[in-house]
């Protein structure tokens, strides 16, 4: 084989290209996985993992150079100077928003899986026939009893820890065991329990955290810093799960600083040749060569990527002759809920730092419940008790002051609604060719908005993230409707949806784009709804299934 | 009377402060400006038995590297002009600079300079800076509670928890955690 040859490429290396990379090496393939930032290696690149509060200059706050320096990573936490070379620089690679989205991007191995919130939830079939009950975009090509063996089988590696609770909407998994809830969410949850009629739940979430044993991966220590890298390996991120079983098989080649600028097509055989590949230190082109390609490179630059390919054959790019290549684009959308205080339970506390919160699965629309728009949403959120920035109403300076603001407050207790975006055809992403980024390429204008059927639900959100929380005891209860601003859910999805016909969709149900079947988009480019679940586990499902299908079809040679 | 004793009186009439000792400035963080941070954040948060206080943490550092980094040119200027600001209202009230004046006076002092800040602040205007001893006071527990004396020994800090207890009895006097 030349050197610039190989079974299999793969575009991306955040939670979908980890899968992937693993996936195929361990079926044998010589792979290599390209990633258009820099490397980080587990444990020796986490730098700040070991630092304590102290250590950091400004104690983990922005400064104005920062502020300055990435303007769309301001709007919203993920500005810190705890993490901030993991985050994608918006000067480099800036975008075009047609209407304001929110792109928070990672661009290094490993992609966002270093930086994920950790939720793991699977969709169920109240999602996957949703589109075909109500009308709306195209039907998934397939269904939760296809998909739930590639959950059981990526949960049992990627540990995902959690509780059986039989709900029809959110199906149970392959659980390492459960985090505990503290005592105040127990209360909480079993009164919303009894004030809805066992309806509503909360649960504890469910987590890519190692709770329980787990070959070759050490368990959570409850530091709760996972997003500077955990040097345990006791979450889920490519670098600590993937990454290693990849390498393990003798079959990976890992290459970053690899921006991909187009999949090369054949169109005498109707397949991908391979890739271009810009060197973003040398801006040198290469060219690598596969049978076949997984692109992972993230919903919104996945779709780029496409758009840039093949465009002799095609002029919208590889998998437009649908149509709907760009279109769909979806988030969740989040900032509004409510929090309140909690009385009692002085006498309780906790101990360590439990990376996780509770979870109220979706219950709207669904069992004679009905409402004025369609879908719905589940709620995150947790209790804990107050520390040093609480109120103290009797002191405002000196000892005694000091010495209240050194023993735990009240417990206050707070949800944040995460909501279902319908795909709408006119909500897209396509190329602005009157711009470049750093190395000259072309960039994606977004055009992205909420619509009635996510305002509606967002009123539903608030009103009912109060009543719940009242009906629960909390006091002092307070309802906050913030930013519905898409993209903060950094749950971009759907540019390249799946479907049953050519004509209407960009992928069919293994993940091949319909015009080119040895090129797999795995990443969140082919969800075809969004569900109002968390979705890097669907990610990973479909991902362990497509390479499945792959190595099937390159077996009979259909590709 | 001779002259030395005469200009010596004079330094200390304009500064408020020990012989040759040059004035706060408003417009720049000076080893005197940060010696009186500590002071005020020392005030805010003392010494008590069962923990440093703000000085041992380092607090007018701290505040000059936040103001500096941190902070929108107006909020600095109000911060710098507010030293200055405290001063002289110590000055009009103990005709001395806030450091020479008692303990005792520095706490009734910026306790009511505590209340003039929260009315102002309830006054303002969303886009003027907040009220300089607003500024200082958040600062001050903001800085202390996540060094290492405020974290380790008025709160407690564990780097490594190890494991999760979700509902574990407290004592009264059990310290909070401090992250």
């Amino acid at each position: 084989m030349a050197d610039n040859e190989f079974d299999a490429i793969v575009i991306g290396s955040g939670i979908s290209g980890g899968w992937a990379a693993k996936e195929l090496c361990e079926k044998g393939l010589k792979v290599i996985m390209l990633e258009r930032g820099m490397n980080v290696e587990h444990i020796k690149d986490y730098h700040n993992a070991l630092k304590a509060p102290w250590d950091f200059p400004h104690r983990g706050r922005r400064t104005q150079k920062m502020i300055e320096d990435y303007p769309v990573l301001k709007r919203d936490y993920p500005l810190s100077e705890k993490n901030l070379e993991w985050w994608a620089s918006d000067i480099d690679s800036p975008y075009t928003e047609i209407k304001r989205f929110d792109w928070f991007r990672g661009y290094q191995v490993g992609g966002r899986s270093l930086l994920w919130g950790k939720q793991s939830y699977r969709l169920s079939d109240l999602d996957f026939e949703a589109n075909a009950k109500e009308g709306v975009a195209v039907d998934w090509p397939i269904r939760y009893k296809e998909i739930a063996p590639w959950y059981d089988y990526v949960e049992k590696f990627a540990g995902i820890s959690g509780s059986k609770e039989g709900l029809p909407q959110l199906p149970d998994g392959q659980f390492l065991p459960a985090m505990d809830m503290t005592c105040v969410e127990k209360d909480v949850s079993s009164k919303i329990k009894q004030n809805f009629d066992g309806k509503r739940n909360m649960i504890i979430g469910r987590a890519a955290h190692v709770t329980g044993p787990l070959d070759g991966r050490s368990q959570c220590q409850y530091r709760n810093k996972c997003s500077l890298g955990c040097p345990f390996g006791g979450y889920f991120s490519t670098q600590s799960s993937t990454l290693p079983a990849a390498k393990a098989t003798g079959n990976l080649t890992l290459r970053p600083y690899s921006i991909v600028t187009q999949i090369l097509y054949d169109k005498d055989k109707k397949r991908a040749i391979g890739v271009e590949v810009l060197d973003a230190e040398t801006n040198q082109t290469y060219e690598y060569k596969a049978k076949i390609v997984f692109l992972n490179a993230s919903t919104i630059n996945s779709a780029w990527i496409l758009m840039n390919s093949a465009t002799d054959v095609w002029p919208e790019g590889l998998g437009s002759s649908s149509g709907e290549l760009g279109h769909n684009l979806m988030d969740h959308h989040l900032g509004v809920g409510a929090g309140g205080k909690v009385e009692g339970y002085e006498d309780k506390y906790y101990y360590g730092r439990r990376p996780n919160g509770i979870y109220i699965p979706r219950y709207r629309n669904f069992f004679g419940d009905k409402r004025d728009y369609i879908r719905g949403f589940g709620y995150q959120g947790g209790a804990s008790r107050e520390g040093w920035s609480k109120n103290v109403a009797e002191f405002s300076i000196g000892a005694e002051f000091k010495e209240a603001l050194t023993e735990p407050g009240h417990w206050t207790m707070g949800i944040g609604g995460f909501g279902e975006i319908l795909p709408y055809h006119e909500n897209k992403v396509t190329l602005d060719k009157s711009k470049t980024d750093k190395w000259g390429l072309n960039v994606v204008a977004i055009d992205c908005e909420l619509k009635e059927n996510e305002l509606s639900m967002r009123k539903d959100m608030l009103n009912d993230a109060i009543e719940m929380l009242e009906a629960a005891g909390v006091k002092d209860v307070h309802g906050h409707d913030g930013d519905g601003t898409p993209g903060r859910g950094i749950h971009e999805m759907g540019t390249a949806r799946m479907g049953k016909d050519p004509k209407t969709s960009v992928l069919n149900k293994w993940n091949q784009v319909w015009d080119a079947p040895n090129v797999f988009v795995t990443d969140g480019s082919f969800m075809t709804s969004a569900g109002c679940q968390n979705p890097s586990l669907t990610y990973m499902a479909f991902t362990a299934r497509a390479a499945d299908h792959a190595i099937n079809e390159l077996n009979k040679r259909n590709i | 009377m001779i002259m030395g004793g005469t200009i010596v009186g004079a330094e200390i009439f304009l500064y408020g402060c020990k012989p040759g000792t040059p004035p706060l400035s408003d417009i720049e963080f000076t080893p005197e400006n940060l010696a009186f941070l500590d002071e005020v954040g020392e005030t805010i948060l003392p010494e008590t038995p069962s923990s440093p206080g703000a000085k041992a943490a380092k607090i007018g550092e701290f505040m000059k590297v936040m103001v500096t980094d941190c902070y929108k040119k107006d909020d600095q200027n109000a911060f710098l002009e507010g030293i200055v600001a405290l001063n002289d209202l110590a000055k009009s009230k103990f005709d001395e600079g806030f450091i020479a004046v008692s303990e005792e006076d520095k706490k009734t002092f910026l306790e009511s300079l505590d209340q003039e800040a929260k009315d102002y602040d309830k006054a303002r205007e969303k886009d003027k800076p907040k009220h300089y001893f607003t500024m200082m006071k958040e600062l001050t527990l903001w800085g202390y509670f996540s060094s290492e004396v405020g974290a380790t020994q008025a709160l407690r800090y564990v780097e490594t928890p190890g494991r999760w207890e979700a509902c574990i009895p407290y004592n009264e006097g059990d310290k909070a955690w401090a992250i």
